[in-house]
């Protein structure tokens, strides 16, 4: 990480803001707005369409690890989003992953 | 009589967002950890998790520094997770939309996913409630979910510490991203959009950081809404 003092306290200041403001938006507003049918559809597409396409590039070319992508990494992801899937439950695909990830290095401290 | 109403609709609240504490607590905790391992200080986690408190956007904003992106492109990725939170505030409007400014601010500021979820939900199966009992449920729901969030990015900033540097720790955030995602993935227009998503990332991988994610993001998008509205049309 390559940034300033400043600059991270500008980037969490501004995303503090911008936050606020989406979340503060219609309740802002006088009377009760709705929402344009076609914006709703949009917003609700958001997190599956950021979240996947900064994962992907994480998972295959993993850059702090010394060997690339491993058996691991691949392992760990799969099992994390097979579990979230079928639980239906975040944390649940989360626990598995990091066991799968870190269990081998918690193994070599015992 | 209302005093008393207000109160026992702040505890409903409270009682009801209990099962959730359970989801926060390793959410929280691992974004402690992992701020710490990217090299913010002990502040500038704690400043993250109560200023913005909202979960994903913060793993997003933390993997995108990791790679050194410009501010504009942390910024905007960031935000555009939360872009979601937009439509809950349309949804509360309705129901909360004539309570006072400071009053409507407050639940801005505490609108995030388990009280936006748990709050409309009340309001539905509750249409009579009154409108002070209504912000004292959201307040429930949200006043004791936010402690927990912030007090567990302290300690996972206090455990952060002591994690080995090789252990690679950073590849919590893709893990945490998976997780996040794939309950999301219910119909086809989501699968559609999250393949593009990731087919368009990879494309785009060698553009400066952030930016091909942008690109990628916003034909995702595109792909959801016209999956789902041609998925309506034919059936």
């Amino acid at each position: 990480m390559n940034y300033t003092e400043f600059e991270i306290w500008l980037i969490i200041t501004l995303m503090a803001m911008g936050t606020f403001a989406i979340r503060f938006s219609f309740l802002g507003l006088i009377g009760s707005k709705r929402i344009a049918p076609l914006i709703e559809r949009m917003l609700r597409f958001t997190p599956v369409a950021v979240l996947p396409g900064m994962v992907a590039p994480l998972v295959l070319w993993p850059t702090d690890a010394a060997d690339g992508v491993t058996l691991i990494h691949l392992t760990a992801s799969g099992a994390a989003v097979a579990t979230a899937y079928i639980t239906r439950k975040v944390v649940w695909g989360m626990l598995v992953g990091i066991c799968l990830f870190f269990g081998p290095a918690i193994l070599t401290l015992i | 009589m209302t005093r008393y109403s207000e109160r026992s609709a702040f505890w409903t609240g409270a009682t009801d967002v209990l099962p959730y504490i359970a989801m926060v607590v390793p959410f929280a905790t691992l974004f402690g950890v992992v701020a710490i391992e990217a090299g913010l200080s002990l502040a500038q986690t704690l400043s993250f998790s109560i200023l913005v408190i909202a979960g994903a956007s913060q793993f997003a904003a933390l993997q995108l520094m990791l790679e050194n992106a410009a501010i504009g492109f942390i910024l905007a990725a960031a935000l555009a997770v939360n872009l979601r939170m937009a439509m809950y505030s349309a949804a509360l409007a309705p129901h909360l939309g004539h309570a006072p400014l400071w009053q409507r601010a407050c639940v801005g500021y505490l609108n995030f996913d388990h009280s936006y979820v748990l709050s409309v939900a009340r309001y539905e199966d509750y249409p009579d409630m009154t409108l002070q009992s209504r912000i004292a449920y959201f307040f429930g729901v949200s006043l004791i979910i936010a402690p927990f969030w912030c007090f567990f990015t302290f300690i996972g900033a206090k455990v952060g510490v002591w994690v080995p540097a090789d252990w690679e720790a950073s590849f919590i955030l893709p893990l945490a991203f998976l997780s996040t995602v794939a309950p999301m993935l219910k119909s086809l227009a989501h699968m559609a959009a999250a393949g593009v998503s990731v087919v368009a990332a990879l494309a785009l991988a060698s553009l400066p950081a952030g930016s091909g994610l942008l690109i990628a993001a916003t034909c995702a998008m595109a792909t959801g809404v016209f999956v789902e509205t041609f998925m309506e049309h034919r059936v």
